[in-house]
């Protein structure tokens, strides 16, 4: 196996690992924290909200937004290790 | 100065600034009119994508609908934001790396079959249609309202205007004018928003706003004095629903993947100069995105408080003059039951008096806040912005897959650049009649079917373009059943318990609502369809021969930034 292949392989692994922990985390805030554990959530409070509803309602989507940009971080510097950034 | 005079001279700077940018950025190669030449600014592309993706009924119709919904609301707010984390991770860099136009040339190469190639195509044309009516509708709405022009009327401004600048622009206009756009309609959103949350809570901020307690001196929290009006007025509890919960979580995925699968959307992505701007792209686009679906549930909780204490309990010869402009619209109605000349709002819809329409909420709200006449022009200029830019977006999608994923790739593939340029603008000119027809004669089903679309989407793009890319072995065979297992699934979930068709018609569909499978309404049948389409498709592909090598070449070559180049023909 040459070593383009292969630096394509690590890459493509770490890659999805990233993919994979932070799709866990997109899941966690939403559908856990938002729907599934919304009801016993909603016994403490942030400010005037409960919340299960601040998750359901605003809390997950902050959180959508700074996994893309972790995402993006991470990335990058992924491209760089294997040197398939663009030129 | 008049809501009409502010309203014209509003709207009418608006235009003309549309008409501006698609004069100066006109398309002269079809690289240009397909992906703007794949040289937008990934910022540029956010802001052009928020402004296509938020459509007439993000702006006019989500906030009302939370207001009403509650808890429930979350479905849609989630549901529209998660789906670009979807996006970012697993779509946009691969497709953008891939380099061509339109998501039917991925299907089709991919998959090595032109039969693959039409299927997505026919999916494409049905999801883009049924959107892009409900968006002129949404313009010919917004202009008899405010302008006092009746909605035919509307509907032919409308069309002249995206006309005008999808038709000469293609996506390089559409790009430049959407950012334009964007900016309209989210200051048109914040402004009335910011005065209404200073007021009700003392803090300008709305996301704040909505976690402060209100101004009425009794110190109650915002969510707790509505969840106590809802409680003594017999409503169920504002933060807590009333959906089940295996129906709020498959309406969520079916929105969120539907949300990725969508064509209008991603080809967006396909604008940009690199692989890691298509990934960064996406960031910019939710943030913009979530500026707006942050501030709708703000608006909800406020608007709902508002209009309990301003109707409840008080005499009808009272109510404020908005209240009987509306009135006069027909979408708000009261009949005074037991004669008393009270509104009873209340749960029990025996002794309820008032009906309100959900779409009149972030219309009639700077109204019911009293703001100045200016704002409320605002909004509806902020409205026709939000309609417009979607419906230019989705016309797009149609005049190319019609030049390109049919002229082009199918029918005469030796056509010039300058008979396909030709074709994307009778395309676009097709496409930009039809959906006037659809907004001047609108089908009953508009509303039932643009819910249809992100299912459609959901249960036949996104597998397709996932496993294309992370699944190497996925070949020809599985991803065509796949498609087409759950594409026919979806539409027969949506004929039966939407429509009622096998059962005998519209009268029977709250009847069998018992039948839903696994409780499962069909808006949020679309995960259901799609995790049949994944399994078969998967299935299926083992058992058949593997893609060709070149194919899986092109798999090991996507999944690597280097060597994007620009958007290319060939």
């Amino acid at each position: 196996m040459s070593s383009l292949d292969n630096r394509a392989k690590h890459y493509w692994k770490e890659n999805i690992r990233y993919v994979v922990i932070l799709l866990a985390i997109w899941f966690l805030v939403s559908y856990v924290f938002g729907i599934f554990l919304a009801e016993p959530l909603n016994a403490v409070r942030v400010g005037g909200a409960k919340l299960g509803f601040w998750f359901a309602q605003q809390g997950s989507i902050y959180v959508f937004v700074i996994l893309i940009f972790v995402y993006v971080r991470l990335m990058n510097k992924l491209d760089k290790k294997y040197e398939f950034d663009e030129i | 100065m008049s809501v009409q005079t502010w309203t014209f001279i509003i709207v009418g700077l608006t235009f003309a600034l549309y008409i501006g940018i698609a004069i100066w950025s006109r398309a002269g190669s079809t690289s240009e009119f397909y992906v703007a030449g794949g040289g937008v600014h990934p910022v540029a592309n956010g802001m052009a994508t928020a402004a296509d993706w938020m459509s007439a009924a993000s702006f006019i119709s989500m906030a009302g609908l939370i207001s009403f919904m509650g808890y429930d609301g979350a479905v849609f707010l989630m549901g529209w934001t998660g789906g670009y984390v979807l996006l970012a991770l697993l779509l946009a860099p691969y497709l953008r790396k891939f380099g061509k136009f339109t998501v039917p040339d991925f299907i089709g190469d991919r998959y090595y079959s032109n039969v693959a190639r039409t299927v997505a195509v026919i999916c494409a044309i049905i999801v883009s249609f049924t959107y892009v009516a409900g968006q002129m509708r949404g313009v010919g709405v917004v202009f008899s309202r405010f302008l006092e022009v009746d909605i035919t009327t509307g509907v032919y401004i409308g069309m002249a205007i995206v006309f005008f600048y999808a038709v000469l622009g293609g996506m390089k206009g559409i790009t430049y004018t959407q950012v334009a756009q964007y900016c309209v309609l989210i200051f048109a959103y914040m402004v009335p928003a910011f005065f209404i949350s200073l007021a009700m809570t003392g803090n300008i901020i709305p996301q704040l706003g909505l976690i402060g307690d209100v101004t009425d001196g009794s110190g109650m929290a915002l969510l707790d004095k509505l969840d106590q009006l809802h409680r003594d007025l017999g409503f169920a509890e504002y933060t807590t629903g009333t959906k089940t919960m295996a129906d709020v979580f498959a309406i969520t995925f079916a929105l969120m993947v539907g949300t990725a699968g969508l064509p209008h959307v991603i080809v967006r992505f396909f604008t940009v100069p690199k692989v890691k701007d298509a990934r960064v792209s996406a960031g910019w686009a939710l943030v913009f995105i979530a500026i707006l679906y942050t501030t709708a549930p703000a608006i909800a909780a406020f608007a709902r408080t508002n209009l309990i204490k301003t109707v409840s309990n008080e005499q009808y010869s009272s109510m404020p003059e908005w209240f009987s402009k509306w009135e006069e619209t027909g979408l708000i109605t009261f009949t005074d039951k037991n004669n008393d000349g009270i509104i009873q709002y209340v749960g029990d819809a025996d002794k309820n008096e008032l009906v309100i329409d959900r779409d009149i909420m972030v219309l009639a709200n700077p109204e019911i806040a009293n703001l100045p006449n200016w704002v409320i022009a605002l909004v509806a200029a902020g409205g026709l912005a939000a309609a417009l830019s979607t419906a230019a977006g989705l016309l797009l999608v149609i005049s190319t897959a019609i030049s390109r994923d049919l002229v082009k790739m199918q029918i005469k593939p030796d056509i010039t650049e300058k008979g396909e340029l030709m074709w994307a603008r009778i395309g676009a000119v097709f496409a930009v009649i039809v959906a006037g027809y659809f907004g001047i004669h609108p089908p009953g089903f508009v509303a039932a079917v643009v819910a249809l679309a992100f299912g459609l989407a959901a249960a036949s793009f996104f597998p397709a373009i996932v496993l294309g890319v992370f699944d190497k072995r996925m070949n020809r065979e599985g991803a065509i059943t796949g498609m087409i297992v759950g594409i026919c699934l979806m539409l027969w979930y949506m004929l039966k318990f939407k429509f009622g068709i096998f059962d005998g018609g519209k009268e029977a569909v709250a009847g069998l609502k018992s039948g839903w499978w696994f409780g499962i309404s069909p808006e949020g049948f679309g995960t259901v369809a799609m995790a049949v389409n994944l399994i078969i498709a998967l299935v299926v592909s083992r058992l058949t021969a593997p893609p060709p090598q070149d194919v899986q070449d092109i798999v090991e070559d996507i999944r690597v930034p280097r060597g994007a180049g620009s958007a290319h023909a060939h």
